[in-house]
C-alpha cells in the first residue's frame, strides 16, 4: 500500500493553512488590544513600544511570523493553483439564488493578496518608516506615537488603510471558523457559538484597528 | 396543483459538445407550450423529439431513475446545480418552477475531472476510483445477523443514515468553486466510520480515499457550504470536518 504523505494531501494542505492563519489570528488579537494604549496616551504607547522593540526574543517572535505567513502564502498558493485547475472551464452563468454561497468564503485567496500588500506597506511605514525620538524619564525611545499622528494626516493613506481592514476583517470572518472545520472540529452545539466567535473576532480586529487611525485623523 | 397553471414559452440555451476534445457552444431554442407540471427533463425529451423531427441531432444527457434516487441526472441549470431548487435533482425540478418566457441556460458538471463525454454526459468514474479506494467494508458472508445484535447508537446511526443518502451525483463538485469532491468523499467517510460495522477499514479508509481524491485532480475544500447547499440529499458540511479529523488521526497514528 501506497504511503500516504499528510503534507502534500489536500487535507494536510488545509489543515497547515488553517493552523498558521489561527496562530496569525493570536498576533492580530495581542496587536489590537496592546494598540489600544493609543487612547491612552503618547507616553504610554511609545513605553509600550519601546518594551516590545528592546526585547531580544522579539526577532524570535518575528521569525515566528514571517514563517507562519510565508506557510501561510505557499500552501494558499499552492492549493488556489490546484482549485483553478480543478475547473479548467468555468460557468456560463454564476448561482444567484437560494443555491449561491457568501462572496467572502469565494475570494479568500483575493483578500490574501490585499492583505499581503497592506502589510508590506504597513511595515515600511511604521517599523522601517522614519525614526523620530521622544525621551521619557531620560530614557530615549522611538516616538511611533508621533508617527502614527503624522502619516494619518492625509485622509487618502486614512481611507486605503480603512479599506484594507475592512478585508482583513472579512479574510478573518471566514478564515477564523473555517479553520475548525478544517481541523476536523464540528459538533452542533458548538457550531453556531463558533461562527459567533469568528465574526466576532474580526470585528474586534478590524474595527479595534479602524478606531485607532479614526480617532488621531480626527482629534490630533 | 401547480401555482401556475398556464403553459409557458421557455427559451432554452442548451450546451452541445460532439464529444471529450471538441469545443462546445451553446445552442438556442424555444420550446412553446410547456406544461408546468412538466419535469426539467421531460423538457429536454420534448426538445429531442423536436430535434429529430428536424433531423438534428439531439442533446445528450444522464438519466435513469427519473425519482430522484439514482444520482444519474446531471445538469447545471442556470449557474445552480440541478437548478433553483434545494434539494431536488435535476428530474426531480418542474417547469412550475420557472416563469412563462424565461431564458434557462443548461450546462454540463463542469469540473476537470468531469469529462464531458457529449453535450451534458460527463464521466463521473472518477467517484467510482475513490469508492474502491474506501467506500466498503468487510463483512460476515453467510446468513443476515439477528436484528440488533450489534448496537449502535441512534444519534450515530442517524448521522451515518443521512450521510449514506449521499447518491453520488456529483452536484457537490459542479457547485464548488474549487470543484471539489470532499462532500462526496466526507458523505461515504461519514456513513460507513461511525458505525461498528466500518471499524475494520477506518484507519485506512480516509487516508486512501482522499489519497485518491487528490490523485483524481479535484480541487481543495474552502468550506464555502456551495457543495450542501447544491446536495439534493442536503448532507451536511459537518460530514466534511469529520473526514478531515479523521484524515488527521489517521495520517498521526497510521504505521
Amino acid at each position: 500500500m501506497s504511503k500516504n504523505n499528510y503534507f502534500s494531501s489536500s487535507v494536510g494542505k488545509k489543515q497547515l493553512m488553517g493552523i498558521t492563519g489561527l496562530a496569525l489570528c493570536g498576533f492580530l488579537f495581542a496587536h489590537v488590544s496592546g494598540n489600544f494604549l493609543l487612547f491612552v496616551g503618547a507616553k504610554e504607547y511609545n513605553m509600550y513600544s519601546h518594551a516590545l522593540i528592546s526585547n531580544p526574543f522579539l526577532v524570535l517572535a518575528e521569525l515566528g511570523l514571517v514563517l507562519f505567513i510565508l506557510i501561510h502564502m505557499v500552501q494558499a498558493f499552492v492549493l488556489t493553483r490546484m482549485n483553478k485547475e480543478a475547473r479548467p472551464v468555468k460557468y456560463a452563468i454564476k448561482a444567484k439564488g437560494e443555491k449561491a454561497t457568501s462572496l467572502v468564503s469565494t475570494y479568500m485567496w483575493q483578500q490574501g493578496v490585499i492583505i499581503l500588500v497592506f502589510i508590506a506597506l504597513h511595515l515600511w511605514t511604521f517599523k522601517y518608516g522614519e525614526v523620530i525620538y521622544a525621551e521619557y524619564d531620560g530614557v530615549q525611545v522611538r516616538d511611533l506615537f508621533g508617527l502614527v499622528v503624522q502619516v494619518f494626516q492625509s485622509p487618502i493613506y486614512l481611507a486605503g488603510y480603512l479599506l484594507a481592514l475592512l478585508v482583513l476583517g472579512l479574510h478573518l470572518s471566514h478564515g477564523f471558523q473555517s479553520t475548525f472545520k478544517t481541523m476536523g472540529f464540528n459538533h452542533p452545539k458548538y457550531e453556531p457559538k463558533l461562527k459567533l466567535m469568528g465574526h466576532s473576532f474580526a470585528a474586534y480586529v478590524a474595527l479595534g484597528f479602524m478606531v485607532q487611525p479614526v480617532y488621531i485623523y480626527l482629534f490630533h | 396543483m401547480s401555482e401556475n397553471s398556464k403553459n409557458m414559452t421557455i427559451h432554452l440555451k442548451l450546451w452541445k459538445q460532439d464529444g471529450p476534445k471538441s469545443k462546445g457552444a451553446f445552442v438556442s431554442h424555444t420550446v412553446k407550450d410547456v406544461s408546468p407540471d412538466m419535469s426539467f427533463l421531460e423538457l429536454i425529451d420534448v426538445v429531442n423529439s423536436e430535434f429529430i423531427k428536424k433531423d438534428k441531432r439531439p442533446v445528450e444527457f444522464d438519466h435513469d431513475c427519473r425519482e430522484g434516487i439514482c444520482g444519474t441526472c446531471s445538469m447545471v441549470i442556470n449557474g445552480e446545480a440541478h437548478g433553483p431548487q434545494k434539494a431536488t435533482t435535476t428530474c426531480q425540478l418542474h417547469m412550475r418552477s420557472f416563469c412563462d418566457g424565461d431564458t434557462i441556460t443548461v450546462e454540463p458538471f463542469r469540473a476537470k475531472t468531469f469529462r464531458v463525454v457529449r453535450d451534458l454526459v460527463v464521466d463521473r468514474s472518477s467517484f467510482d476510483r475513490i469508492i474502491q479506494k474506501g467506500g466498503f467494508v468487510s463483512v460476515n458472508t453467510g446468513n443476515a445477523q439477528d436484528a440488533n445484535n450489534i448496537p449502535i447508537s441512534k444519534p450515530d446511526s442517524d448521522r451515518s443514515f443521512s450521510a449514506a443518502a449521499c447518491i453520488g451525483c456529483g452536484a457537490c463538485v459542479a457547485a464548488c468553486k474549487n470543484a471539489s469532491a470532499s462532500l462526496f468523499v466526507a458523505a461515504k467517510i461519514t456513513h460507513l466510520s461511525l458505525l461498528p460495522q466500518g471499524q475494520l477499514e477506518h484507519r485506512q479508509r480516509a487516508l486512501n480515499m482522499v489519497d485518491q481524491m487528490d490523485k483524481e485532480g479535484f480541487g481543495a475544500c474552502t468550506n464555502t457550504g456551495a457543495c450542501s447547499l447544491a446536495c439534493p440529499k442536503e448532507i451536511s458540511l459537518d460530514s466534511i470536518a469529520l473526514m478531515n479529523r479523521e484524515y488527521l488521526k489517521s495520517s498521526v497514528k497510521e504505521r
